[in-house]
């Protein structure tokens, strides 16, 4: 009965990650295929990577992404943080509740609506005060900020409510202002949180297509945006190329980051076990 | 000795004395929740003073009222002559140990000590000194370049203390510094806060549960249950003279009669205790009418267990027989029952050691109670 509990689970398992994977491989390989029609095998190959580099088109695509991803993430780490503290830390001021509510709307908010609410705004504004005269890098920026701001808020928000607010008073006790706690303390004990909120809004920007669809102008195509529109031609091996590039420095990123965090962890459990040892010893 | 040698010791005798501390109808409430209520309190400079209650009782609230964290819903706090409710915590002259020490994780044990003298634009050059001299005091120099968390619980504790001692606060507001220690430790801290309070002359005011913390350490103690204070005195006059049964039974342990009193003289008083069914006489007068309900208090070290009936004759005597017997090595317990429900509890010193396993009173043996007509007292709440 446990044997056969046990392969079933272990069947379901590998059936899962085969789900999860086998695309992704299937990727893998066919960026590499000499073929130009994706589905048939023409042998090994760098021939699309060669292709890729040589393109005009997906640098200036990979640029602008970039480019707009470092602002949305630097933006909105910093007012996402800004929101944080004010909804935790500054007391319960009137529509408390209110405004925390609606700083998770945006999560949960169809990306379509966000767009097209973004677009609607943007081309009023333009009626109204001539700016933005053009639509482009700019409004596709402020677009992701607003939504990339909440996620950063929300990570914000429980890492200072799983921080005890005696460090703080402790702080003010020692004779520190308000400000001075801010600076010394609080942001200090936030930069963990902060580095995950910008990291989040970054790959957040770097993904999204449906935003940024709306809010485009002419000319100014992010990645997923160029890989979108060559895509509804038909499967192109080159951009099996681009795809099986970004999968590898992200799997890089996330070995990186995992590998950081286990240090730390294992480093903090060291240092435990040094400081009980020393009152063992100094008991005896 | 004279008076006035007298008072310099306790301040709060002295009707002349100006309090350190004064708090004078404070109420806190959170929400319709009240936490403290409607409290009055004078704490003197150089006292070590304990607010004693059990858990949830409003001991830590009303230290940080003190420490201005909390804004009492009404009445007002003084602290060395001002009034403190338009002064915010990184003003007042006080400092305060949080009860999780709340030491900076991100910090070395220097730079934690050395954080507030830092935020008072002391010179360079004398906040190391200090700092290293403080680190000396609490014997953390070989620790200061660790952080936080590569200490144990005690020398947390310690960098704790330094670190608000090291302001050289007027006041220094403790709250259970040494309810994460273990007992030996305990013991043994309780001892160096007692030296340092005593070597920098600053007023404690320490927040405890335990007891006999609260009996070690103070000067005074406030007895604290559900927001209010039930007595406030030394250490001696809660233990001895406890105003209330709450009292009497929070601080040490007390055998309760309950009864009535029969007969008022001018300079003794008798109570008549329907189980067991006897009278105690009490040593001195009270202004109490006849007839009114009362209970009686008796510390279980102040009674005599004999299996021989007392020579002197009395009204103070009970017989019963022992239920239990507790040996501790210093001392017996002994579980008496003396009346058809009543069960009094006596601890004996062992001054002389048992021959092989038999005690001077054992199980089952019928034994005569007897106490002072000095050492009961009459309660009235
Ligand atoms: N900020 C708060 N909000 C609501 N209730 C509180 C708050 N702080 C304390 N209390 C309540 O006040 C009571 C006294 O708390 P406290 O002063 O911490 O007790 P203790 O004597 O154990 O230190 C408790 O019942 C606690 O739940
Ligand atoms: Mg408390």
């Amino acid at each position: 009965m446990g044997q056969k509990r046990s392969t079933f689970l272990f069947s379901a398992l590998c059936f899962g990650m085969a789900f999860l994977y086998i695309p992704m491989l299937l990727l893998i390989i066919y960026s590499f295929n000499y073929s130009k029609i994706v589905p048939v095998w023409g042998g090994w190959s760098l021939r699309w990577y060669k292709v890729l580099f040589e393109s005009e088109e997906v640098w200036s695509a990979l640029t602008l992404s970039l480019k707009i991803a470092v602002m949305n993430a630097t933006f909105a780490t910093l007012l996402g943080t800004l929101a944080g503290l004010a909804l935790v830390r500054f007391g319960r001021f009137k529509g408390r509740t209110l405004f925390s509510g609606m700083i998770t709307a945006p999560l949960v908010m169809p990306e379509v609506i966000t767009g097209l609410s973004l677009l609607l705004l943007f081309i009023t504004m333009a009626e109204l005060i001539g700016w933005p005269g053009e639509r482009g890098i700019t409004t596709i920026t402020i677009a992701h900020i607003t939504f990339s701001m909440a996620y950063v808020a929300v990570i914000i928000q429980s890492r200072l409510a799983g921080m005890a607010q005696d460090l703080e008073e402790a702080a003010m006790d020692l004779g520190s202002k308000p400000i001075r706690v801010l600076v010394d303390i609080t942001l200090p004990l936030l930069a963990p949180g902060m580095v995950a909120g910008w990291l989040l809004a970054f790959t957040l920007s770097l993904d999204d297509l449906v935003i940024a669809s709306f809010v485009t102008g002419p000319g100014a195509n992010t990645l997923p945006i160029l890989i979108y529109s060559r895509i509804r031609l038909g499967l192109r091996p080159d951009i099996n190329a681009l795809a099986t590039i970004i999968i590898v420095v992200v799997t890089i990123g996330v070995i990186i980051a995992g590998y950081l965090m286990l240090r730390q962890q294992k480093q903090r459990e060291r240092d435990m076990q040094m400081a009980a040892q020393e009152v063992v010893k100094l008991d005896a | 000795m004279s008076q006035q040698a007298d008072n310099q010791d306790r301040p709060w005798l002295d009707p002349d004395a100006e309090p350190f501390i004064k708090v004078q109808g404070v109420t806190k409430k959170f929400g319709p929740f009240t936490a403290v209520d409607n409290v009055d309190l004078q704490i003197y400079r150089g006292e070590l003073f304990c607010l004693l209650g059990g858990s949830g009782c409003g001991k830590t609230t009303l230290l940080r009222m003190l420490a201005g964290f909390e804004t009492p819903t009404s009445g007002t706090i003084y602290i060395d002559g001002a009034e403190m409710s338009q002064v915010p915590p990184y003003e007042r002259p006080v400092n305060m140990m949080f009860q999780s020490y709340a030491l900076f994780p991100h910090m070395t044990v220097e730079q934690n000590v050395a954080y507030g003298l830092k935020r008072d634009g002391v010179a360079k050059a004398d906040i190391a000194m200090r700092v290293s001299e403080m680190l000396k005091m609490v014997e953390l120099t070989p620790f200061s370049k660790r952080k936080p968390h590569q200490l144990s619980g005690g020398q947390r504790q310690r960098v704790a203390l330094a670190r608000a001692l090291v302001k050289q606060p007027k006041v220094l507001l403790l709250d259970e510094p040494l309810g994460a220690l273990d007992k030996r430790l305990r013991e043994q801290t309780q001892f160096e806060l007692m030296n340092i309070q005593d070597q920098l002359g600053i007023t404690f005011v320490v927040v405890t549960h335990d007891q006999e913390e609260a009996m070690t350490l103070s000067t005074r103690i406030a007895v604290m249950d559900e927001g209010r204070f039930v007595q406030i005195g030394t250490p001696t006059e809660i233990y001895e003279s406890p105003d209330t049964r709450f009292v009497a039974d929070f601080i040490g342990s007390a055998n309760m009669f309950e009864g009535r009193i029969v007969e008022n003289g001018a300079d003794h008083v008798v109570v008549r205790v329907s189980d067991p069914r006897i009278e105690f006489f009490i040593d001195h007068g009270m202004s109490i009418k006849e007839g009114t309900k009362v209970w009686i208090a008796v510390r279980p070290e102040k009674i005599k267990i004999s299996k021989n009936a007392p020579t002197e004759s009395g009204a103070n005597q009970i017989q019963g027989t022992v239920l239990g017997v507790g040996y501790l090595g210093n001392l017996s317990t002994y579980r008496v029952q003396a009346g058809s429900a009543k069960v009094v509890d006596v601890t004996h010193p062992n001054q002389s050691r048992p021959k092989g396993d038999r005690h001077a009173v054992d199980w089952d043996d019928q034994v005569y109670l007897s106490w002072d007509p000095s050492s009961a007292v009459v309660l009235t709440k």
